[in-house]
C-alpha cells in the first residue's frame, strides 16, 4: 500500500476536514432551528400548520438527498433565487450557502421528527400541572416540557449530528472542497485510489467517534441531575 | 364562588356530562363521589378548563370561565389543582417545583418565593426535602409537595382529583391530614374521592354523580345516612 501521497497532499485533508466541520456546524445549527419550528407546527392545533409540517417532513424524507442538493444548487438559481456573493467568507459563497441550505432543509425534517417524539414522550400530566398553575403555553414549554424532552431526545439528536457529518460528503458532487472532494482530487492527481480514500474514511471515523464520545459525556452529565 | 349552569361534555360520540347545575360556596368543602365512568373527574377538570365543556357555563367569582374572551391563565392562578398522579416536575428540586409559578407569573423574587415555600413546607412537615428531587420522595410525600405547589399560588379554591387513589394504603392518612387542616382553615375545596370516611368527616356537601349527572346531593349525614335515590343506595352498599 502506498501512502507517499500524504507528504505532498496532506494539507488537502486539513483543508477538507476544516470545510467538512464548518459545513456540519452550520447544518446542525440551521437543521435544529428548522426542526424545532416544524415540530411545534406539527403539534399545533392549527390544521394548516400541521399539514405544511407533515407535507414537508414526508417529502424530504421520501426523496434522495442528492436530488435535493441539485435542486437547491442548480434548480433554484434558474428560478431566480440566487444566494448572494460573500467574498470575505469564501470565494464561492453562493455554492457553499446552497450546500448548507440543502443539507439543513434535509436534516431539519429528521430533527423535527426526533423533537416531536421527544415532546410527545413527556407525560401529559406535566403540561396539565403547569397549565393548572396558570402558566401559559410558552412558559410551560420553556420550563417544563422542553427540558424534559431534551433529555429524551439527546441520544437520537446526537445520532442525527453524526449522520449530518457523514452525509455532508454528498456535496462533493457540486464541487464543495470538503473532505470527500479533496480525497477525490488526490485520487485524480496521483492515480492512487485505495490510499487517499482510506485516509478520508479514517478522518471521518475520528470525527464521528469523537463526536459520539463527546455526546456521551453530555448525556451522562444531564442524567446526573436525576 | 363557582356557579355551574347546564354543563355538558362530549368526547366524540361519548356524552360524559349530561347537564350539571351546582353552586359552590366560599369556604365550602364539596366531595364528589360516584362509580368510575360517572364523569366525576371530567366535571372537576372542566372547572379549570383542563377539559373544554361542549355546553353550558361556569362562572367563577362573577367571571365566565367558559367565555372565549376570558384569559383562563389568570383565573387558573386562583384555582389550584392536585392530581392523582402528583405530576411534580421531575427535573426540578422540590423548591423549584414550588417557586416556579409564583416567580414566573406573580413576579415574586427568588428570595420571597423561597421563604414562602419554606413556610408552606414546614406546614406539611417536609422542609428538609426542599433540595430533593421528586424521584427521591415517597408517594405520600410527593402528593403533599403537589398540594404545597398549588398553595404557593395562594388560590381561592383547590380542586383535588382523586388525590389518594395512587398511594400505598399507609400513605393515605398523611395526605388526608393535610387536606383536613386545609379545610379547617376555611379553604374552598372540591374533592373527587373514593375515601368515604374523608367525605363523611370533612365534606360540607356530598355530590353523588352517576352517568354524567348529579343524581343526589346533600350533607354527609343526609347522603350517607339516608340516601334517597336507588342508584346512590346501590353505590354506597358496594363501597361502605
Amino acid at each position: 500500500m502506498n501512502f507517499s501521497f500524504l507528504s505532498e497532499y496532506g494539507y488537502f485533508y486539513v483543508e477538507g476536514t476544516r470545510i467538512t466541520i464548518i459545513l456540519t456546524i452550520f447544518t446542525v445549527f440551521f437543521g435544529v432551528i428548522i426542526g424545532i419550528i416544524l415540530a411545534l407546527m406539527r403539534l399545533s392545533k392549527f390544521s394548516l400548520l400541521k399539514f405544511i409540517s407533515v407535507a414537508y417532513i414526508e417529502f424530504i424524507r421520501g426523496t434522495p438527498l442528492l436530488v435535493q442538493v441539485y435542486i437547491v444548487v442548480y434548480g433554484l438559481p434558474q428560478l431566480g433565487i440566487i444566494f448572494p456573493e460573500f467574498p470575505l467568507l469564501s470565494d464561492d459563497f453562493p455554492r457553499f450557502m446552497g450546500a448548507v441550505v440543502a443539507l439543513s432543509i434535509n436534516s431539519g425534517a429528521y430533527v423535527a421528527e426526533i423533537i416531536r417524539a421527544g415532546i410527545q414522550a413527556v407525560d401529559k400530566g406535566q403540561t396539565e400541572a403547569a397549565r393548572s398553575l396558570g402558566m401559559p403555553y410558552w412558559l410551560t414549554m420553556r420550563y417544563v416540557v422542553l427540558p424534559q424532552a431534551f433529555k429524551n431526545i439527546l441520544p437520537a439528536l446526537g445520532n442525527e449530528f453524526i449522520v449530518v457529518l457523514k452525509e455532508s460528503s454528498i456535496v462533493s458532487v457540486i464541487g464543495i472542497g470538503e473532505l470527500m472532494f479533496r480525497a477525490n482530487t488526490i485520487r485524480g492527481i496521483t492515480f492512487l485510489a485505495f490510499g487517499p480514500l482510506v485516509v478520508a474514511a479514517l478522518i471521518y471515523f475520528v470525527l464521528t467517534f469523537s463526536l459520539s464520545k463527546l455526546l456521551g459525556v453530555v448525556e451522562r452529565r444531564m442524567r446526573a441531575g436525576d | 364562588m363557582i356557579e355551574i349552569k347546564g354543563l355538558h361534555k362530549h368526547f366524540g360520540k361519548l356524552h360524559v356530562l349530561r347537564g350539571i347545575d351546582n353552586f359552590i360556596k366560599k369556604g365550602e368543602v364539596v366531595c364528589i363521589i360516584g362509580p368510575s365512568g360517572s364523569g366525576k373527574s371530567t366535571f372537576l377538570r372542566c372547572l379549570n378548563l383542563l377539559e373544554q365543556p361542549t355546553g353550558g357555563e361556569i362562572i367563577f367569582e362573577g367571571i365566565s370561565i367558559t367565555d372565549k374572551k376570558t384569559d383562563i391563565n389568570i383565573l387558573r392562578q386562583r384555582i389550584g389543582m392536585v392530581f392523582q398522579q402528583f405530576n411534580l416536575f421531575p427535573h426540578m428540586t422540590v423548591m423549584d417545583n414550588i417557586t416556579l409559578a409564583p416567580m414566573k407569573l406573580k413576579g415574586m423574587t427568588r428570595q420571597d418565593a423561597e421563604a414562602m415555600a419554606m413556610k408552606l413546607l414546614k406546614r406539611v412537615g417536609l422542609e428538609e426535602k426542599a433540595s430533593s428531587y421528586p424521584g427521591q420522595l415517597s408517594g405520600g410525600q410527593k402528593q403533599r409537595i403537589a398540594i404545597v405547589r398549588a398553595l404557593a399560588m395562594a388560590p381561592d379554591v383547590m380542586l383535588f382529583d382523586e388525590p389518594t387513589s395512587s398511594l400505598d394504603p399507609e400513605m393515605v392518612g398523611e395526605v388526608l391530614d393535610v387536606m383536613k387542616t386545609l379545610a379547617s382553615e376555611g379553604m374552598t375545596m372540591v374533592v373527587v374521592t373514593h375515601e368515604m370516611g374523608f367525605a363523611r368527616e370533612v365534606g360540607d356537601r356530598i355530590l353523588f354523580m352517576d352517568e354524567g349527572v348529579i343524581r343526589e346531593e346533600g350533607t354527609p349525614a343526609e347522603l350517607f345516612g339516608n340516601p334517597r335515590h336507588p342508584r346512590t343506595r346501590e353505590f354506597l352498599s358496594k363501597v361502605l
